[in-house]
């Protein structure tokens, strides 16, 4: 069907940035559309858990440990952040690496350290040896807050939801060089969708894009690893084995997505001692209403940013009204920030 | 539902809050004539070519590669006399000092503001000192204020034509990837990189006086090279065309902009100039930044375009072309 539009998605905050920030989508042919899916892990955590974060964050003795990311995303209130939250009194430190945080903790004895663990398997295996790490130091007082994902249940829900009209995917570099391109696999054995591992210089996005385009033309479902310089078949084993043993699969909410079995990380009871939510008894209060904003679906690509209402108007990175226009890695930031020309 | 408004650290990033806060909270209550071009400085009527410019500094960590607080201190405020066409000449310095600060530290700070002085030509001659307790400062924050004689009157954005080329002086970024990098504890990764914290004032007479048709003059400190031409375009209605392989950027700043997730354009400078000047003179102007030492890697880096009034776009290396918005809070290091 060469005729007909072809929708392609990528499924990685770090792709939806550099694709952004070089101007990609200024180049890609006509009738090719290119979507960000669920690759922002900011994104798909929804307003209630981030509701959660803020309550923990103000507890007497608390030190919230955080990549930058979060530090602008909205509660289910409009304008409530960590940012403000900070400037009412939390302590706030953010990081570059949770082991920063396990060395702030073993400096800080009388502080409770709690580390927003949020990403996907790029990020966890770096949680997981933050984790291992304090038990091993005995650094009792560093716990995590697991809000890590797993790529491939969310790949499977996404697919199998309501209105999903995409025909190939940009498959994420750093997720695969943790889980192997064999991990995207799945995707044109059981779906019939052809899938191609990016890195993420503008050529490398170029070259595996065009290689996808060249396959969901012509009908072919193949997985190819365009990132060989940095992806293997099959992964990084010690990273794996890492995450293994201090993580297991749970069911997680994800936003635009709802709740998906085995899809999120939670801590394993053998490191309930580091684990925030066990050791803080942390609750994750009931779902709020979306107030208008229409994350759940740019994050499904079953909307684009500009197909929100609210988009640069009454949603601005400034003044966010959803995640995806707060996190470096959303869509709608990306999209208002570096607007196609 | 929402929340009430209160001050956060993205309305101290010179962004798009930052301006909110001026246009909103400080214009309406104090405008007037000179205030209201919001220039670096202010070029004060009826006090025939005074120029007269104030600026606080609250940097972490106090010392960094590059520079100090006190360096950066002299070096803000004579800049931004310099990019009114001003000569600076008298400075204030105001100390705010947390209780425990090590004198030795405080010692280290005033022989920097020293040397930066006499290499500047001012002098500091008047100032005060308060002391607050402990957790109520960072150490040491520093406020200047300075006096200079106008020389190049009449320098404004609103001169800028179509066609007019952009010049940055240097390399774009490299203070605020130092800053970055020493905050986040990367010292060791980063002493590639050093902040440029320079004095501007002879970068600054010199193109101004080299005979090139030159329209403004404005230091790209925080917001970066972005939002400084966001600012031009805003206050000139014209669009602007950047060109990403031109803008010149050290490899290890690329490099520590990639690691820590920041965009070297949004990066504050401290030793550089941005200047629009007309096409014809393009090359004398850039001949007369290139003899001087603050200017020796200028580059014309895009112009001034009537096609895309009030935006500035970049052509970036792999060919597309995006639109640079104002920096809309703090940069903030990024998850991978």
């Amino acid at each position: 069907m060469p005729c007909s539009e072809l929708r392609l998605m990528e499924v990685c905050g770090t792709h939806t940035m550099a694709i952004a920030r070089a101007g990609l989508k200024s180049l890609l042919p006509e009738g090719v559309k290119l979507l960000s899916g669920p690759g922002c892990p900011v994104c798909v955590t929804p307003p209630e858990v981030m509701d959660a974060v803020l309550e923990l964050a103000m507890r007497p003795g608390v030190v919230t440990a955080t990549y930058g990311d979060l530090v602008r995303v909205p509660g289910s209130r409009r304008g409530d952040s960590l940012a403000r939250r900070r400037a009412l009194g939390a302590r706030l430190l953010v990081v570059y690496s949770p082991m920063d945080a396990v060395d702030w903790a073993a400096e800080h004895p009388e502080s409770e350290v709690v580390f927003l663990g949020a990403g996907f398997e790029t990020t966890a295996p770096g949680t997981a040896a933050a984790i291992l790490d304090a038990a091993e130091r005995g650094v009792p007082n560093f716990s995590v807050f697991s809000m890590l994902k797993r790529v491939e249940p969310a790949l499977r829900a996404l697919i199998a939801s309501e209105g999903f009209n995409v025909q190939g995917f940009l498959c994420p570099g750093h997720v695969a060089s943790i889980t192997g391109a064999e991990s995207f696999r799945f995707l044109p054995e059981e779906y019939g969708l052809p899938a191609v591992v990016a890195g993420f210089e503008p050529g490398d996005i170029l070259s595996a894009l065009r290689r996808l385009i060249e396959l969901a033309r012509s009908g072919a479902a193949a997985l190819e690893n365009r990132y060989e310089r940095a992806v293997s078949p099959h992964g990084n084993a010690l990273a794996l084995a890492a995450m293994e043993r201090v993580f297991e699969p749970r069911r997680d909410i994800w936003r635009g997505l709802g709740e998906i079995e085995a899809s999120g990380l939670g801590i394993r009871p053998q490191f309930a001692a580091h684990d925030a939510e066990r050791r803080l008894g942390v609750e994750i209060p009931p779902a709020a209403g979306s107030g208008g904003c229409r994350c759940g679906d740019v994050i499904t690509g079953r909307s684009e940013p500009r197909d929100c209402p609210m988009f640069g108007g009454a949603c601005t990175p400034e003044d966010p009204l959803g995640p995806c226009m707060v996190s470096s890695e959303g869509a709608c930031a990306a999209a208002y920030k570096y607007e196609g020309v | 539902m929402s929340v009430d408004e209160i001050i956060t650290l993205d309305y101290g990033s010179g962004g798009k809050k930052t301006s909110r806060l001026i246009s909103d909270e400080i214009l309406p209550r104090l405008e007037n004539p000179a205030l209201s071009e919001l220039g670096d400085g202010a070029v004060l009527p009826g006090a025939d070519r005074l120029v007269f410019s104030t600026d606080s500094f609250v940097v972490t960590p106090l010392f960094f590669p590059g520079g100090d607080i006190g360096k950066l201190a002299v070096c803000g405020t004579v800049n931004d006399i310099a990019m009114c066409g001003g000569e600076a000449k008298y400075l204030s310095l105001s100390l705010i000092i947390e209780e425990g600060l090590p004198v030795a530290d405080l010692r280290r700070v005033m022989d920097s503001v020293q040397r930066a002085a006499a290499g500047a030509g001012v002098q500091v001659v008047t100032g005060d000192t308060k002391v607050v307790e402990r957790s109520r400062g960072d150490g040491l924050y520093i406020n200047t204020a300075g006096i200079g004689f106008l020389r190049h009157p009449g320098l404004s954005p609103k001169n800028m034509c179509e066609g007019d080329a952009v010049i940055l002086s240097g390399t774009a970024g490299d203070h605020g990837a130092a800053v970055m990098l020493a905050r986040g504890g990367l010292l060791d990764a980063g002493e590639a990189v050093e902040s440029d914290c320079a004095a501007l004032g002879a970068l600054a007479e010199a193109v101004l006086s080299s005979g090139a048709e030159v329209r403004c003059l404005r230091d790209p400190t925080r917001g970066g090279v972005a939002t400084t031409l966001c600012e031009f375009a805003e206050s000139s209605g014209l669009g602007m065309e950047l060109f990403e392989t031109d803008i010149p950027v050290r490899p290890a700043v690329r490099a520590a902009c990639s690691l820590l997730g920041l965009d070297v354009l949004y990066c504050a400078n401290e030793g550089k100039l941005l200047a629009v000047v007309s096409a014809e003179t393009a090359e004398t102007a850039l001949a007369a930044m290139r003899a001087t030492d603050a200017g020796r890697d200028a580059a014309v880096i895009g112009r001034v375009s009537g096609a895309d009034g009030g935006r500035v776009v970049l052509r970036t290396a792999a060919g597309g072309g995006r639109i640079l918005q104002k920096l809309a809070g703090a940069q903030l290091p990024r998850i991978c």
